[in-house]
C-alpha cells in the first residue's frame, strides 16, 4: 500500500506538485494521466524515492520514506522495479548483463541460476536469444521489453512504468500494454503507470487519476473517467486544444 | 526587500549569485568525496571494476604521458642549455635543472594535466550521458548506489596508477633531457647523470608523487561530480565535459602552489644546499 500525502515539489521557481494526495492499493494497476510537463514523472520518482519533496509524505507499506537515510532508502527501493521512458539500459553491458544486473549486485546466486532467471524473464517479455546483443543494436520496442525484463528480474512488489508506450508504433504499444496486463496476472504485482496515451490508460488500468496544476483533479475507474463531466478531464481525454487547459506556446 | 534595478545593485546581485553557486558546488563536491570514502571504508568492493579502470586510466595513458614527458624533458634541456650557456659561458647544470624540474613539478603537473584531458573528459562524458539517459536513476532502482558503483573504482584505480604514471613521466623526461644534452650540447652523459644522482634526494621524488596523488583525486572527484550533476541532453554532456576538464586543470595548478608550499614547510623536498 502506498500513501502520498500533501506532496509539494518545486524546481527553483517552478512549482510542479502543489499538494498531491493519492492512495494506491496492493495489487491494483493505477495510471496517472496528464499533459506534458504537468509533473507525472516527477510524482513517479517521488514514489520510489528518487526525488524528495519540499513538503509532504510518501508512505510505502506503512513506512515514511522521504526522510530516510541512504541505506534505509536503498532497502525500500528493492521493493520496486521501474521501466524508464527511454528504457535506460546500461549501454556498455549486454542484454544478459543488463537483465542480470540486480541479481548480480544483490544476490549470491551462481551463474547457472542467474542465466536461468535471465532467460525466464526475457521469455516473459517475448524476447529470446538476444542475450549477447548490446543495447545499441536493439529497436525501441526491444529496448523497452529488455528494460521491463530487468525491472522484474528481482520479483519486485511494485512496478512503475514511465510512459511505457510512448515513442512506439501502435502495434508495439499494444504489445507492451498486453505485457503489462499479463505481468499483473502472472506476478500479482501492484503497477503504477504514467502516460498521456488514453488508449493505454483505458486498457491497462483499474483506476485512472488525472494530474492537473500540481494536484489530482479526478480519480476513478476507466468508465467513470470516460463519462466525467469535469471540463479539464473532458478536454484531455477528447484531445482538444480548446478548453480550460491552456498549453503555453512559445512567443 | 526590493533594492531596485540600478546597475550597481544588479552587479552586486550577479556577484552574489556567482559566489553562492561556487560555494554550493564546493559543498556538493566535498559531499561526493565524503560518500566515496564512506563506500571505500564499507568494503566489499568489486575488484573487476577496479582492475578494468586501472587498465583504462593507467595502462592506456602510458603512451600519451610518455610522449608528453619526453618532449617536456627535451625542451627543458634545450632551454636550460641555451640559458646557462649565455649566463655562465658553458651549458652547466642542465642535468640538475631537468632532473629537479621533472621530478618535483613537471612530471606530476603536466602528467596530470594530460590525464585530466584524457581520463577526466571520458569520465565526465560517460557519467554525464548515464545521468541524462536516466541510467543513474536506474541504478538506484536496481539496489545499487551510483557513487559506490561508478566513483569508487575510478578513485581507487587512480590512486594506484597515478604515482606509477608520474614516476614513468619523470624517468622518460629525464631521458629526453639526456638525449638533448648529449647530442645538442655535447654534455657527457656521466656529467648529466652525476648531477642528478649527487644532488637529488628521495624526498624530492616523494614530493612529486604526493602531489600527483592529490592531483589524481582532484581529477576523479571533479569529473565524477560534473557527470553526476549533468543536465540537459547532449549539449549538457558537452558542457559538463568541458567544464570538468577546465576545472580540474585550474584546480591542479592552484593546488600545486599550496601543496608545494606545505610539503616544503614540513620538510619534504625542501631546499638542501
Amino acid at each position: 500500500m502506498i500513501r502520498i500525502r500533501n506532496l509539494h515539489k518545486s524546481f527553483g521557481d517552478n512549482r510542479v506538485l502543489r499538494g498531491v494526495n493519492l492512495e494506491i492499493e496492493d495489487g491494483e494497476t493505477i495510471t496517472i494521466i496528464g499533459g506534458s510537463g504537468c509533473g507525472k514523472s516527477v510524482l513517479l520518482k517521488h514514489i520510489v524515492g528518487l526525488l524528495k519533496p519540499q513538503v509532504g509524505e510518501v508512505e510505502v507499506d506503512g513506512e515514511e520514506i522521504t526522510r530516510l537515510g541512504m541505506e534505509e532508502l536503498a532497502e525500500v527501493q528493492k521493493k520496486f522495479g521501474m521501466l524508464f521512458q527511454g528504457a535506460a539500459l546500461f549501454d556498455s553491458l549486454t542484454v544478459r548483463e543488463n537483465v542480470a544486473f540486480g541479481l548480480r549486485m544483490l544476490t549470491d546466486l551462481d551463474e547457472g541460476e542467474i542465466e536461468k532467471r535471465v532467460s525466464e524473464k526475457l521469455s516473459l517479455v517475448g524476447l529470446k536469444g538476444i542475450e549477447d546483443l548490446m543495447p545499441a543494436e536493439l529497436s525501441g520496442g526491444m529496448k523497452k521489453r529488455v528494460g521491463l525484463a530487468r525491472a522484474i528480474a528481482m520479483n519486485p512488489k511494485y512496478i512503475l512504468y514511465d510512459e511505457p508506450s510512448t515513442g512506439l508504433d501502435p502495434i508495439m504499444a499494444d504489445v507492451i500494454n498486453d505485457l503489462i496486463i499479463d505481468l499483473r496476472k502472472k506476478l500479482k504485482i501492484t503497477s503504477i503507470a504514467v502516460t498521456h496515451d488514453m488508449v493505454t490508460a483505458y486498457k491497462i488500468s483499474d483506476r485512472i487519476a488525472m494530474l492537473y496544476e500540481g494536484r489530482i483533479e479526478e480519480i476513478g475507474v476507466p468508465q467513470e473517467i470516460k463519462k466525467s463531466e469535469n471540463p479539464v478531464v473532458r478536454q484531455f481525454i477528447t484531445g482538444s486544444s480548446e478548453g480550460p487547459i491552456k498549453m503555453k506556446l512559445r512567443e | 526587500m526590493i533594492l531596485g534595478d540600478r546597475v550597481e545593485i544588479r552587479f552586486l546581485r550577479y556577484i552574489g549569485d556567482r559566489i553562492l553557486i561556487v560555494t554550493s558546488s564546493v559543498g556538493r563536491l566535498t559531499e561526493l568525496f565524503r560518500q566515496t570514502i564512506y563506500w571505500i571504508g564499507r568494503g566489499s568492493l568489486r575488484t573487476q571494476d577496479i582492475v578494468s579502470q586501472m587498465m583504462e586510466i593507467g595502462i592506456r595513458s602510458f603512451p600519451v604521458i610518455g610522449l608528453t614527458a619526453l618532449f617536456t624533458g627535451m625542451v627543458l634541456a634545450l632551454q636550460t642549455g641555451y640559458a646557462f650557456s649565455n649566463f655562465f659561458g658553458e651549458p652547466v647544470y642542465v642535468g640538475m635543472a631537468v632532473g629537479f624540474s621533472m621530478v618535483k613539478e613537471l612530471g606530476p603537473a603536466t602528467g596530470c594535466m594530460v590525464l585530466a584531458g584524457r581520463v577526466g573528459a571520458a569520465i565526465a562524458a560517460e557519467i554525464g550521458t548515464m545521468k541524462v539517459t536516466e541510467q543513474i536513476d536506474a541504478l538506484y532502482t536496481l539496489g545499487t548506489n551510483p557513487v559506490k558503483y561508478l566513483a569508487v573504482p575510478r578513485l581507487l584505480a587512480c590512486l594506484i596508477m597515478v604515482p606509477i604514471l608520474t614516476l614513468f613521466a619523470d624517468i622518460i623526461g629525464v631521458l629526453g633531457g639526456l638525449l638533448v644534452s648529449v647530442y645538442s650540447f655535447n654534455i657527457p652523459a656521466t656529467v648529466y647523470r652525476d648531477e642528478i644522482l649527487n644532488f637529488m634526494r628521495v624526498d624530492d621524488v616523494y614530493q612529486g608523487l604526493i602531489k600527483s596523488l592529490f592531483f589524481g583525486v582532484i581529477i576523479i572527484m571533479v569529473c565524477c561530480y560534473k557527470g553526476f550533476t549533468c543536465e540537459g541532453g547532449a549539449q549538457g554532456v558537452g558542457r559538463a565535459t568541458t567544464s570538468a576538464v577546465v576545472t580540474s586543470m585550474v584546480l591542479i595548478l592552484v593546488s600545486d602552489y599550496f601543496l608545494t608550499a606545505f610539503l616544503v614547510c614540513i620538510g619534504i623536498g625542501a631546499a638542501h644546499f
